[in-house]
């Protein structure tokens, strides 16, 4: 049984860097663009092309750096992994190998209800691909070059890992922090952030078992999947009497089955050397204190800051913070008006997410709207309108189709917060109702609800709840 | 004597002769000649109006640096809507669209690409026998076998070839390891290898990356300062290229140096050298000393290792370099039933035999537990190199050697890989260590054939070294 093994996991992320030209030409990097749209003379291996390093790429390494607590190296070097394949047209990926720019750093994750560190190795600076598409013609393959030499950051944790749940929570924090220092977008289906798993078993408290490296993922589900599959594999070998070979696989996601692409017998020589086609990086540290400032706050900054200083609830502080657009958001909202921070927390993850995501917005298209927003809401918290009423506006609020005082008058869902027409309402309401009043009167306290929704009727729902509330309960004491 | 570029800009500018007869008496030559230096010609009509817009600069009386001069250009440079082929099947049928980096620098200035020089393929040999298409001869004769067909050197041998024998004013060729002077010194000519960094590799076939550099071969050192004028520039695009200050390399190019001179003379490079080898470094020493220029021994002490170590690095360079050709993209493509057999017979069948052997030793000396033995140590040694000759640089200013330890030998005479490389022993370091080097012509041999000598400068010290090699050329000149 699997009670006694566990899993031993260690991760290489590939995140595509958000820089508006490649890692070594000046062609767009770009997804979505035409087949061979974006691609040049060097991207397409022409003879005597050669590459000239993007130091946009360098700076955004740097902010990884500090977000991931790494030791910035002040001397990189790239390097050349050689290897056949038709949608690597130089015949070698440009790489770091023996000097990356970033090493031994780490991130803190959530494992249930505990934090765990993860140490990270390393970090370094390579050249995408292209893709060879195989599912056109059944005689030809087709090679579409755009993805050749976009700039990807290589993070390589060490095996720390030990469920499937951490590798999600450990891509996930890694997704998060790399968006918010904008660095890669973290669209994973587009590729922008894959994972290559490496997975080995071991019986708890045993040395090392031999691993298998999973290529290539690029959804969490099929991270799970993998991982869950590659596991139970594993096992059934050890079990079985048999021993695990140390191949590279990849994860069927029609079967979600893992299957061998090849073994290490057959694993590639990839004749790694310096590139003579490029100087060393040679970093001052002037340069690298540059980059700091431009880090911004992190998000486990803003969850300290969300608690202690908003006295947000910590699940609600998690949503926003779980997207920096969504912070900024809420930053701008606060900082716009007096409406208390966790009065405006709470309508920004329900109705104001809500409303997001039933009209496939972006978080950022409300940034214009933000003043609207918070006088809905001031006119919610100081009770000129009930909170059913605000939820009537608030679609209409975002939608442009108002200033919200207007709507309120417009629509006539001000609160009527005027006492004596609502003593009158419900001295109206108390008529014939004897009966119920000596319920109350005895201690049941359901009878006032009915009271409260009676009155409310009356008012055709525009009666102040609090205010109705407070005169019902001096009538029916007295 | 051939007329230099000076001399032919004066004739145009006196109207003694106007760009299209200058371009009709080279291509004629370019097109007679038997000697296969060329791998393609370019007909008059096609350069017509780079020769009309020159006339007119001329009749405008605003010509610039090299204009209407005819030049070969080594068949490793991509020239745009051009045949580039490196003499290699596999590019057999290629047509870049761009132009190189220096080869624009030369179009900028107003010359005329009269063709492609033949070479060795990829760059890849010392006596351009290895060229699909087929060995250049040298135009020189042994007076004492005249039926024999000579080898020009190489690898830029259809460029020494053409500017001897005068189908061109000058040449561009590179240098990887000797590529340029060592073919100057057997055809006769002048052979510069700026520093490494001078001259932008970009849109050059590459052979071995940290080493290749372009350079001129001219009938003499004033041309070579000509043409480096024009292409010594630095190139954002080539990440090695050096963004220091340019000289003008002409001004004072017949005047002497200003201070005194010292010139060292490694007599490790004279062991067991013909007496026609050492003759060549007595008579520049002898003419030189009678400008007051003084000469001392010096020994190197990494001499025995440079060989090994450039046959360790430029191999590994290569075989990642030439990894491209595969017959996806470009190219000669034989195809095959699988993506593997695509790739093996195309380069099986495009590469030829020298070629295919940098390949295997550079693959070789990279692959999993020979990096370390191999190209690391070589790394080592080449900074070892470095550090020996920035020692002797210390002392002296000036570095002389002969070129070659040998004269042009026979079409097929050295078939043996290692005797083959052994020609490049005098030009290797040099190339390894990046300096500047240039081969001027300094006498003949018993057998009446041309010999050079080589003289070495500091890094990015090209101006003094040509000032240096056109005193020498002004004393050692010899008629042929």
């Amino acid at each position: 049984m699997s009670n006694n093994w566990e899993m031993v996991i260690g991760l290489e992320v590939h995140a595509q860097l958000k820089t508006s030209s490649k890692l070594f030409s000046s062609s767009p990097n770009q997804f979505g663009s035409e087949p061979n749209e974006n691609v040049n003379f060097i991207d397409s291996g022409m003879p005597g092309m050669l590459p000239v390093m993007n130091f946009g790429c360098i700076e955004m390494a740097i902010k990884t750096g500090y977000a991931l607590n790494f030791k910035i190296n002040k001397h990189s070097v790239f390097e050349r992994k050689n290897y056949f394949y038709p949608d690597l047209p130089q015949g070698y990926q440009i790489s770091q190998f023996e000097f990356p720019i970033l090493s031994e750093g780490y991130i803190n994750i959530e494992s249930g209800d505990n934090q765990k560190k993860i140490r990270i190795e390393r970090a370094h600076l390579e050249q995408d691909a292209g893709k060879s598409i195989h599912d056109i013609d059944p005689k030809y393959s087709f090679i579409d070059l755009n993805r050749v030499g976009t700039p990807l950051l290589e993070i390589v944790s060490y095996p720390d890992l030990s469920s499937a749940d951490e590798v999600i929570n450990y891509i996930s924090s890694l997704r998060q922090l790399l968006m918010y220092i904008n660095v890669c977008d973290g669209n994973m289906q587009e590729g922008s952030l894959r994972a290559d798993v490496n997975l080995s078993v071991r019986k708890k408290g045993q040395e090392l078992g031999t691993r298998c490296e999973i290529k290539n993922l690029n959804s969490f589900k099929f991270i799970k999947q993998a991982i869950e599959y590659e596991f139970q594999r594993q096992i059934n070998i050890i079990d079985g009497g048999g021993e695990i070979e140390q191949n590279t696989m990849l994860f069927d996601t029609s079967t979600g089955e893992t299957r061998a692409m090849r073994s290490k017998e057959f694993s590639h020589d990839y004749r790694y050397f310096p590139d003579p086609d490029l100087l060393p990086v040679n970093l001052s540290q002037e340069q690298i204190d540059k980059v700091k400032p431009l880090v911004g706050e992190l998000p486990q900054d803003k969850l300290k800051k969300y608690l202690d200083n908003f006295s947000l609830d910590k699940e609600i502080a998690k949503i926003i913070i779980a997207e920096k657009q969504n912070a900024n958001l809420f930053e701008k909202m606060i900082s716009e008006s007096t409406v208390k921070p966790k009065f405006i927390a709470v309508w920004l993850v329900g109705d104001i997410f809500a409303f997001i995501k039933e009209n496939n917005l972006e978080v950022n298209s409300l940034n214009d709207k933000t003043k609207d927003i918070t006088d809905l809401l001031r006119l919610i918290s100081d009770d000129v309108i009930s909170n059913k009423a605000g939820k009537e506006i608030l679609p209409k609020v975002l939608n442009g189709e108002g200033k919200p005082s207007e709507l309120v008058k417009k629509l006539g869902l001000e609160q009527v917060s005027d006492s004596g027409e609502l003593e009158k309402i419900i001295d109206e309401a108390l008529v014939g109702e004897e009966e119920n009043i000596l319920k109350f009167q005895e201690g049941s306290d359901r009878v006032l609800g009915y009271f409260v929704g009676k009155c409310l009727k009356a008012t055709k729902g525009k009666g102040n709840p609090k205010l109705i509330n407070k005169i019902l309960l001096e009538r029916l004491k007295k | 004597m051939k007329n230099s570029i000076s001399q032919i800009k004066k004739a145009l500018i006196e109207k003694k002769i106007s760009v299209g007869e200058l371009y009709d008496e080279y291509l004629a030559k370019a097109k007679s000649n038997n000697n296969n230096s060329f791998n393609l010609v370019i007909d008059k009509e096609n350069n017509i109006s780079s020769i009309n817009d020159s006339q007119s600069r001329y009749d405008n009386g605003n010509p610039l640096p090299l204009d209407g001069i005819p030049l070969g250009i080594k068949d490793l440079f991509c020239t745009k809507g051009i045949r580039t082929t490196a003499s290699s099947k596999i590019l057999s049928n290629f047509t870049p669209n761009y132009e190189s980096f220096v080869t624009q620098q030369l179009l900028n200035d107003g010359s005329i690409f009269i063709g492609k020089n033949n070479c060795d393929e990829f760059a890849m040999g010392s006596s351009n026998e290895t060229s699909y298409f087929g060995p250049v001869i040298n135009p020189w004769k042994n007076k004492n076998s005249q039926k024999d067909n000579l080898v020009p050197g190489g690898s830029s041998g259809g460029s020494a070839a053409a500017v001897a024998e005068g189908s061109c004013v000058a040449s561009m060729g590179t240098d990887t390891g000797g590529s340029i002077r060592q073919p100057a010194s057997l055809c006769g000519i002048v052979g510069l290898k700026p520093t490494f960094g001078s001259c932008s590799r970009w849109g050059i076939v590459a052979f071995a990356s940290s080493l290749d550099q372009a350079g001129p071969l001219t009938n003499c050192v004033e041309d070579a300062a000509y043409i480096l004028n024009s292409i010594n520039k630095h190139d954002f695009n080539d990440s090695t290229s050096s963004n220091h200050q340019r000289e003008d390399y002409l001004i004072d190019i017949n005047n002497s140096i200003e201070k005194k001179i010292k010139i060292g003379i490694p007599s490790d490079y004279l062991e067991d050298v013909s007496e026609d080898i050492l003759n060549q470094i007595d008579n520049t020493k002898k003419a030189l000393s009678k400008h007051g220029i003084e000469f001392v021994d010096v020994k190197f002490k990494t001499t025995e290792y440079a060989l090994s170590t450039y046959y360790i690095l430029a191999p590994a360079e290569a075989s990642s370099n030439l990894a491209r050709y595969d017959g996806i993209r470009y190219g000669v493509r034989e195809e095959g039933e699988s993506l593997d057999d695509i790739y093996l017979n195309s380069r099986t069948k495009g590469f030829g035999d020298e070629v295919t052997r940098r390949i295997l030793i550079g693959a070789y000396v990279l692959s999993a537990g020979y990096y370390d033995a191999y190209y690391r140590q070589a790394q080592k040694v080449r900074r070892l190199i470095k550090n020996d000759f920035q020692r002797i640089l210390n002392e002296v200013d000036f570095i002389l050697t002969p070129t070659t330890p040998n004269e042009a030998f026979k079409i097929g005479d050295k078939l043996d890989p290692i005797s083959m490389y052994k020609n490049d022993i005098y030009t290797v370091p040099t190339s390894l260590a990046g300096l500047p080097g240039i081969s001027i012509p300094s006498g003949l041999s018993k057998n009446g054939l041309p010999l050079g000598v080589q003289f070495i400068g500091n890094y990015f010290e090209e101006k003094t070294l040509l000032q240096l090699a056109a005193l020498a050329e002004k004393e050692l000149s010899f008629n042929e």
